[in-house]
């Protein structure tokens, strides 16, 4: 803005390298000032209307965001997120490799429950979840039309927690299965040669070889899998489960008569949990990017493949020997 | 791999040349010096179809233990899909491959019915472990360090212990010049330096012989040398080799045997002066025009 001598600058750095550098003056672009103050009129008005209309009830807000029942219903959101979504991986990559399969039956099946779980609403199948104890009351096992080995009660041993979490693992697997099956073929199909010519088991081809690799690919939609998970998690009212943050929020709104602040804390809570969710992608995403991004990694990928080769020096000075041609 | 047909290898008999139009020595003299009475390597009658695509039409041919070979022709002649065959990239349409005089991928015997066991896919890579392979692109592991990649088929392959793997791999990347480049990903590595941690990998298992595809084909011309010299230096260790090559300069210095290779079959074989100096085809005249 202020209009310095150029002669000031020069003095304090007489030795600029770059001969006759260009200083630029932008082009004015008014368009992007005008529509840069009506947005900014917009979020005022915004802020305005949060911080005064006495509906959101600010006060509430701030009583009830560390309340006991609220701070539980965050553990047990958390909870079931990270089950479910540790089960639903497995089973997703299990459903992936089947489908990879030569085997007609394998691929068959994986079709199937991908088609089944990912073609019907997730609430549907939590309620069927939920009644899962009432479906198969008894489970046992034994020679069939023989006598039984052992059996047990189901409702004894699966309770709505783990029907919510195995329905949402469920449903949630259909989905990961189809984001790690794309992220398997991504990886080159010379990976797989290379580690076949070093006489690696298909087994190990995949754990040590494909798998890292396809990481790369299939951490960032799984952190978004994930964040969704986080927000589908208010839904296990369906099993019936009531501990969750939205049911323990909502609990207290109804008896307070006042559903909007409470809606409010769960919001904020939910959007803290997000906030430390992308912290984890971030590092995830470094973790299975090192190697491929220079941006990302260890110090020692931060350098440049460029500066990498430049300092190598590769041919000329090389310490091998010349083939002379 | 679906579309391979079903494999029913069947050996052609026992003569090297007996499909009439695999040979045809320029200088008369077969190169019989350098090969032994049990060949580490032997191809026999080696067919590949890919659906209706008859890449390889009947291919014989032997590689003493210590031998270089190096494999000319034009792109489309097959000598990649003849090399892949070794190791069992690729399955045979017929013909059979052994490797110090065990048949590879099949039982040694036929069952009664006139088919072929094949062998379970652990035995087919443990016959792989001992067959080591240079790709033309690499084909590095990108998520691991040079001595990663060095490290990994001994460790899981071999069952070798990590400080064990860790020194011989050290040792390795001293021998093709990169003993300061262990630590660095394949991405922050030249062309030339990937290509020698690509054969420092396969060295690592401690082959009986060694297959470079085209090893120097994806390099810029300056990086050449310094992958060739590698290939020179163990070919010069004794090392079996055969070496898939459009480096005419390679072949001529480095190879015991030159083999040419158009239209699926292979044309002429012999010492690097038969064929390279004195061709006896016409085919291999103009290929040899093409690329000199």
């Amino acid at each position: 803005m202020s209009t310095q001598t150029p002669a000031a600058p020069a003095a304090r750095r007489p030795a600029d390298p770059i001969p006759g550098r260009i200083r630029a003056k932008r082009p004015p672009r008014p368009g992007t000032w005008i529509s840069a103050v009506i947005v900014a009129l917009l979020v005022l008005g915004l802020a305005n209307f949060l911080v005064t209309n006495p509906v959101f009830d600010w006060g509430t807000v701030a009583t009830f965001i560390l309340d006991v029942k609220v701070v539980q219903g965050v553990g047990w959101t958390l909870l079931i997120t990270v089950l479910s979504m540790i089960l639903g991986t497995a089973i997703a990559l299990t459903a992936a490799i089947m489908r990879r399969s030569e085997n007609p039956v394998l691929r068959g099946v994986s079709w199937a429950y991908i088609f089944v779980f990912r073609g019907t609403p997730v609430y549907t199948q939590l309620v069927f979840w939920g009644l899962f104890t009432v479906i198969v009351p008894k489970l046992a096992l034994g020679v069939p039309f023989g006598p039984e080995l052992f059996s047990f009660s189901t409702r004894d041993y699966f309770p709505a927690f783990w029907a919510a979490v195995v329905g949402l693992a469920l449903n949630e697997g259909a989905y990961l299965a189809e984001i790690i099956r794309s992220g398997l073929n991504s990886v080159d199909k010379g990976q797989t040669e290379a580690s076949k010519a070093l006489g690696m088991s298909n087994g190990k081809i995949l754990r040590r070889i494909i798998i890292p690799q396809a990481m790369r690919v299939i951490v960032p939609p799984l952190g978004n899998e994930t964040i969704g998970m986080l927000k589908t998690t208010s839904l296990v009212l369906a099993v019936p489960f009531t501990l969750d943050l939205t049911f323990a929020s909502n609990a207290i709104a109804n008896k307070l008569y006042a559903p909007i602040p409470l809606l409010i804390v769960a919001a904020l809570w939910y959007l803290a949990i997000t906030s430390v969710l992308m912290v984890g992608q971030h590092f995830l995403e470094r973790y299975f990017g090192r190697g491929f991004d220079d941006r990302t990694g260890s110090p020692a990928a931060k350098r440049s493949r460029q500066s990498a080769v430049n300092r190598a020096g590769t041919t000329p000075k090389d310490s091998l020997p010349e083939v002379e041609l | 791999m679906t579309t391979a047909p079903q494999n029913t290898p069947s050996p052609n008999g026992p003569s090297p040349s007996a499909d009439g139009a695999t040979t045809a020595p320029a200088a008369g003299a077969t190169p019989a010096a350098s090969i032994t009475p049990t060949p580490l390597i032997s191809l026999e009658g080696i067919h590949k179809a890919f659906g209706d695509l008859h890449v390889l039409k009947g291919c014989d041919l032997e590689v003493a233990a210590g031998e270089v070979t190096v494999l000319i022709g034009p792109s489309g002649s097959g000598k990649s899909t003849l090399l892949r065959c070794i190791n069992q990239l690729e399955e045979p349409t017929a013909g059979r491959v052994r490797i110090a005089g065990v048949t590879q991928g099949y039982a040694e015997e036929p069952l009664a019915d006139g088919r072929w066991q094949k062998l379970p896919s652990a035995q087919i890579a443990r016959q792989r472990s001992r067959i080591g392979m240079v790709f033309q692109r690499f084909h590095l592991f990108p998520h691991m360090t040079a001595l990663e990649n060095v490290m990994e088929a001994p460790i899981q392959v071999l069952g070798r212990g990590k400080a064990e793997a860790k020194e011989a791999a050290l040792a390795l990347l001293d021998r093709v010049g990169l003993g300061d480049r262990a630590d660095h990903y394949p991405s922050e590595l030249s062309g030339g330096q990937q290509q020698r941690v690509a054969i420092a990998r396969a060295l690592a298992m401690e082959p009986e012989l060694m297959l470079f595809d085209e090893p120097t084909s994806a390099l810029d011309p300056e990086l050449v040398a310094e992958v060739l010299s590698v290939l020179k230096e163990l070919a010069e260790g004794g090392m079996t080799m055969i070496v898939v090559s459009h480096e005419m300069g390679f072949a001529r210095e480095v190879a015991d045997q030159v083999v040419f290779m158009d239209d699926g079959l292979i044309v002429e074989q012999g010492t690097p002066e038969q064929v390279i100096d004195h061709p006896g085809s016409e085919r291999l005249k103009g290929f040899l025009a093409s690329v000199l």
